[in-house]
């Protein structure tokens, strides 16, 4: 390596450390804040706290609220991968393998949702809900969330259909297998990794969700976790490490998920993107 | 022989019986259904009511009847919180398009080679994007609070008075417009990489051999090549700025004197929490009509981009 090449990798990786500090102080100091007393915040919020106290972790993980709000929105999160994953991958089925008059002007209904944000419809959206009686249930936030999700869904599942060997189906149907248990049976089971592609998109978005519960959802009891926290938020205003220390134990598992599923998860949200 | 080439051959009783038994008619009968019902009861549905209820003064009660014809768009017009609104939209188009998403451009560069270091970096600088938008508000509400966050150590360390940002008029959008950076700057880093990657590398080695330096590299053939790339990524960034609302509550909630609405907010704020259906409604048109505006012109550039 000449001289001009090891200044250069040295600014190079000296500008990368500066952009990854202001990425990663701000959580730091939400981690570590956990650990602080409130007066140790306000001096160093950056700095090791000065003793690991435990007490305000401790106080939110034997807080049953905070595993309810967990718990909500797993099986909102979940319900609503399951459901857009069965009802999308069905219609985009029908769109990959059968040709019929009108399927493309069904397929260009269906890829509607793409072209605006969910919050257009949103009170319009309340007020079907209310008067379904479906407020303050989970089916309010489940079924919404899956509706918004089909098309991208509905989308990435027919191309991946599609370059599905077409010599298979028609293999199968010669042996007298029919479209419903080609589905079933090949179909599916071949679709693996779009499948997984497409839950975890959907998943992170439900998980994440703010809007569409904060708008049907009114009893903490069916709170799901960003309502629960903006809630703690708002009755420990002057408390920053208690606040900091429920972040920090909501952002771990996103992290951790993260990391697990980091293949997934790069491919179904900057793939999605760069198709659609 | 295909099955289509067979098909056609056979009278048309006999095509019809054959996908009655071997489940054409039933499959799509039975499979596409709930997709469009779904669909249309929590999506179309809505869009449409959306545009109906614009058109009434109505509380969200009964039904509507108080027709007041294009009066709330009027009002909405003539407020100047929703001028502010749409203004900060406009700046965080802005603040997307030339920060953050040359800053994005110049770390995907820098780090788009598959080398250990750059898989770590690329790992941090896409961890805000996971984050939910609540949190990342709440962490930043937190940097920014004069009294307890970052903002007061550093000033406490320079020995200044601190300063709250937030509950300043002037420069709680810088802040917000901050946050948002912060949060997304490594999605668009992440999609150019993709697109790095795909560059021929015999391409950058022909152009190297030819005596190109690394600057002209980076502009006559990696930044050509993922031109596609970047159109993609600033159509998000106009889309996403049309839909900003989950950091805003937790940061500002539109404040200090509503000087920090985006659209999204605006039509939460003076829509639903007052039960303004109408009004927040015709707002929704309005978001509505800008999204779909900037899709088909996005749509328009893409396909000229394609025959080209």
């Amino acid at each position: 390596m000449t001289r001009g090449q090891l200044i250069r990798n040295i600014l190079r990786v000296a500008f990368l450390c500066m952009v990854a500090s202001f990425v990663l102080a701000p959580m730091l100091a939400t981690v570590l804040g956990g650990f602080k007393s409130n007066a140790e915040i306000r001096t160093s919020a950056l700095s090791l706290p000065e003793s690991w106290n435990l007490e305000f972790y401790g106080s939110i993980i034997s807080d049953p609220a905070f595993w309810r709000y967990l718990g909500n929105s797993l099986l909102i999160s979940s319900a609503a991968v399951v459901l857009t994953l069965i009802v999308g991958s069905a219609a985009a089925y029908v769109f990959a393998q059968i040709r019929f008059f009108g399927s493309r002007m069904l397929f260009s209904y269906l890829l509607l949702g793409l072209m605006f944000p969910f919050a257009t419809a949103i009170l319009p959206l309340f007020i079907k809900v209310r008067d379904i009686g479906l407020l303050d249930t989970w089916w309010a936030v489940i079924l919404p969330q899956t509706a918004f999700s089909l098309s991208l869904a509905i989308l990435l599942f027919r191309t991946f259909f599609e370059q599905l060997p077409k010599e298979l189906f028609e293999a199968a149907y010669i042996d007298g297998c029919g479209y419903v248990r080609f589905f079933w049976r090949f179909t599916l089971p071949l679709s693996a990794p779009i499948l997984a592609t497409v839950g975890v998109f959907v998943f992170v978005q439900s998980w994440n969700n703010f809007l569409l519960p904060l708008v049907v959802l009114n009893s903490r009891e069916a709170f799901t976790w960003p309502l629960g926290m903006m809630q703690f938020r708002g009755e420990y205003v002057t408390q920053w490490n208690r606040t900091l220390a429920f972040v920090t134990l909501t952002i771990v598992p996103a992290i951790v998920f993260f990391l697990a599923a980091q293949k997934y998860i790069v491919a179904g949200l900057t793939g999605g993107a760069v198709k659609g | 022989m295909t099955i289509a080439a067979a098909k056609r051959r056979l009278p048309v009783s006999e095509r019809l019986r054959r996908s009655l038994s071997n489940g054409r008619v039933t499959a799509a009968l039975v499979l596409l259904p709930p997709a469009l019902i779904l669909f249309s009861l929590f999506v179309m549905l809505p869009l449409g009511e959306s545009a109906y209820y614009s058109f009434f003064n109505w509380n969200g009660y009964g039904t509507p009847t108080e027709f007041v014809g294009l009066e709330n768009f009027e009002r909405i017009a003539g407020h100047s919180i929703f001028h502010t609104a749409v203004g900060n939209t406009l700046k965080i188009v802005a603040v997307s398009l030339f920060l953050q998403m040359p800053l994005a451009l110049l770390l995907a560069l820098l780090i788009h080679r598959k080398t250990p270091t750059n898989a770590v970096f690329r790992l941090i600088f896409f961890l805000p994007y996971i984050l939910a938008e609540v949190a990342a508000g709440l962490i930043w509400s937190f940097v920014f609070d004069g009294n307890y966050g970052i903002t007061a150590s550093i000033a406490g360390f320079f020995g200044a008075e601190s300063f709250f940002i937030l509950a300043d008029r002037e420069w709680a959008f810088a802040a917000v417009m901050t946050v948002i950076v912060w949060k997304y700057f490594g999605f668009h880093m992440m999609i150019y990489i993709a697109a790095l990657q795909s560059v021929p590398e015999d391409q950058i080695e022909a152009a190297r051999i030819e005596g190109a330096r690394r600057l002209q590299i980076v502009r006559y053939v990696q930044i050509p090549h993922i031109k596609p790339a970047i159109v993609v990524s600033a159509f998000f960034a106009i889309i996403g700025a049309l839909q900003v609302f989950d950091v805003i509550i937790p940061l500002t909630n539109g404040g200090p004197s509503n000087q920090t609405h985006t659209i999204v907010t605006y039509l939460y704020t003076f829509g639903l929490t007052r039960l303004n259906i109408g009004f927040g409604s015709a707002v929704g048109v309005i978001l509505f009509i800008a999204a779909i505006t900037v899709a088909l012109f996005y749509q328009r550039i893409f396909m000229r981009g394609k025959q080209a």
